[in-house]
């Protein structure tokens, strides 16, 4: 497929960005990355995105789609024999990745992105723990998951797939919370699945080009945080 | 499928999200049993091991394995069930990437503010009433002419998940000012309610008002006004 054919409006901090561009490695698919400028939004931005005006949007000949989770499937349909398949095999294994993935969305990362915000030490601590029971929770779904088969690698199998590529894209994000609160909310002690996880997760062909350091978003974060801090 | 597959679906009648899941088994023609749950203060045993994260209505038991949110429910049972029409979802990619970000708009934009709307005060009550209205003008423009269902000519993913809510705005007249959605506002999307409930699954699976009346009724819970 000619690049010009694919491409990606997006940002280099942003989570959901990272998880069309994992989706697209997973296929090899060449596409261009279009680096969203913000204050002003971009035209293509604008009338790509008109409902929402956010990032990601992926433009497959001339024709967007929109909401990362939204993308990752469409990438998985069209360009399905360009890679492993991203969503399982199974329609219950899809429902049950399908699952989690909107529990990532809803409750998870809503939870730690509002903790930078928190307004009082009491908030604080409670959406710090909201995030703790996320993750215990989706420990104990690792561990179930992966206990089905052989391939106790990734919630997709030997591959990384659909909840893989939806949490996982997130952990950039939950290491710059981890820093930021002094809480370790992901480890051995606690949840020791997806702590060895994630190491193979950003360690993956597919991923580790497109995640953003850590120090990095930490920097983008700081920089953040002193734009919104009132004068 | 096999012959002897069991379908049962943890239910609360008033639940517009429980009533999606039942139009999707009515209108495949999928045999299925329910188990009424008495919410919100006496939930089963079974609902709270099934659905033990969010301790909600429907979730969906087939053959014993449970699936939970509505949205992931409809995908499962167009996937299992996909040699039966309707189909909830277009076969090309791209339709089927607009099906799902106007399923997941829906979702976000219509339900969400319409629970705030009835369920709060206030400022919060404006907020969902402002969302509600925002969100319907754009669903406005999604439908009518030669789209006689936002899923084209069939029924479909869209049609299925807005149109409970509807039977909602009728429900809820009971207890809220419900002025803002009317036929004069939005033309298109009464025509297509209309439409949807002349079908047989959907009207099927709609409270019947006096039901409706009696519980808000019980509740104390009636406009001042009626």
């Amino acid at each position: 497929m000619a690049k010009s054919e694919v491409k990606l409006l997006g940002a280099w901090p942003s989570p959901f960005v990272l998880r069309a561009r994992i989706a697209l490695n997973i296929k090899s698919v060449d596409y261009e990355f279009l680096e969203e400028t913000f204050q002003p939004k971009s035209q293509l931005l604008l009338q790509s995105n008109p409902v929402y005006k956010k990032i990601p949007v992926l433009i497959h000949e001339n024709k967007p789609i929109c909401e990362s989770l939204i993308i990752v499937q469409y990438v998985d349909d069209v360009w399905s024999s360009g890679g492993p398949s991203i969503l399982p095999a199974d329609p219950y294994d899809r429902a049950i990745a399908r699952f989690w993935a909107t529990y990532v969305d809803d409750k998870l990362f809503p939870a730690m992105k509002s903790i930078a915000g928190a307004k009082g030490e009491e908030e604080r601590k409670r959406l710090i723990k909201e995030v703790e029971e996320g993750l215990a929770l989706l420990e104990d779904a690792f561990n179930k998951i992966t206990s089905k088969g052989n391939n106790k690698l990734f919630f997709g199998g030997d591959q990384i797939g659909y909840l893989d590529i939806a949490f996982g894209s997130l952990l950039g994000w939950l290491r710059v919370t981890e820093i930021t609160t002094g809480v370790k909310l992901f480890d051995q002690v606690n949840t020791p699945g997806l702590a060895n996880w994630a190491e193979r997760f950003c360690a993956h062909a597919a991923v580790k080009d497109v995640m953003p350091h850590t120090h990095k978003l930490l920097e983008f974060a700081k920089t953040l945080m002193t734009k919104l801090a009132p004068i | 499928m096999a012959k002897n597959d069991e379908v049962i679906m943890l239910d609360f009648w008033l639940s517009p999200y429980a009533r999606r899941v039942q139009i999707a088994l009515e209108e495949k023609g999928i045999k299925y049993e329910i188990k009424e749950e008495d919410l919100p203060n006496n939930k089963s045993t079974l609902l709270l091991q099934l659905n033990p994260v969010y301790k909600k209505v429907p979730v969906l038991i087939h053959n014993g394995k449970p699936i939970c949110e509505s949205l992931v429910v409809l995908e499962y049972i167009d996937e299992v069930w996909n040699h039966k029409s309707p189909s909830l979802l277009p076969s090309d990619p791209y339709h089927r990437a607009q099906a799902r970000f106007w399923a997941d708009y829906v979702d976000k934009k219509i339900y969400d503010n319409a629970m705030k709307f009835f369920k709060t005060e206030g400022e919060e009550k404006e907020d969902g009433k402002k969302g509600l209205i925002e969100g319907l003008k754009v669903m406005e423009e999604q439908v009518g002419g030669d789209r006689t269902y936002f899923g084209g000519d069939n029924i479909g993913l869209v049609d299925v998940i807005l149109v409970p809510l509807f039977s909602w705005f009728y429900v809820y007249k009971f207890t809220n000012n419900l002025n803002f959605v009317s036929q004069e506002s939005f033309p298109n999307l009464f025509a297509w309610a209309k439409k949807c409930t002349e079908r047989d699954s959907v009207s099927k699976c709609i409270p019947k008002e006096q039901k409706v009346f009696e519980h808000f009724q019980q509740r104390n819970l009636l406009n001042s006004d009626q």
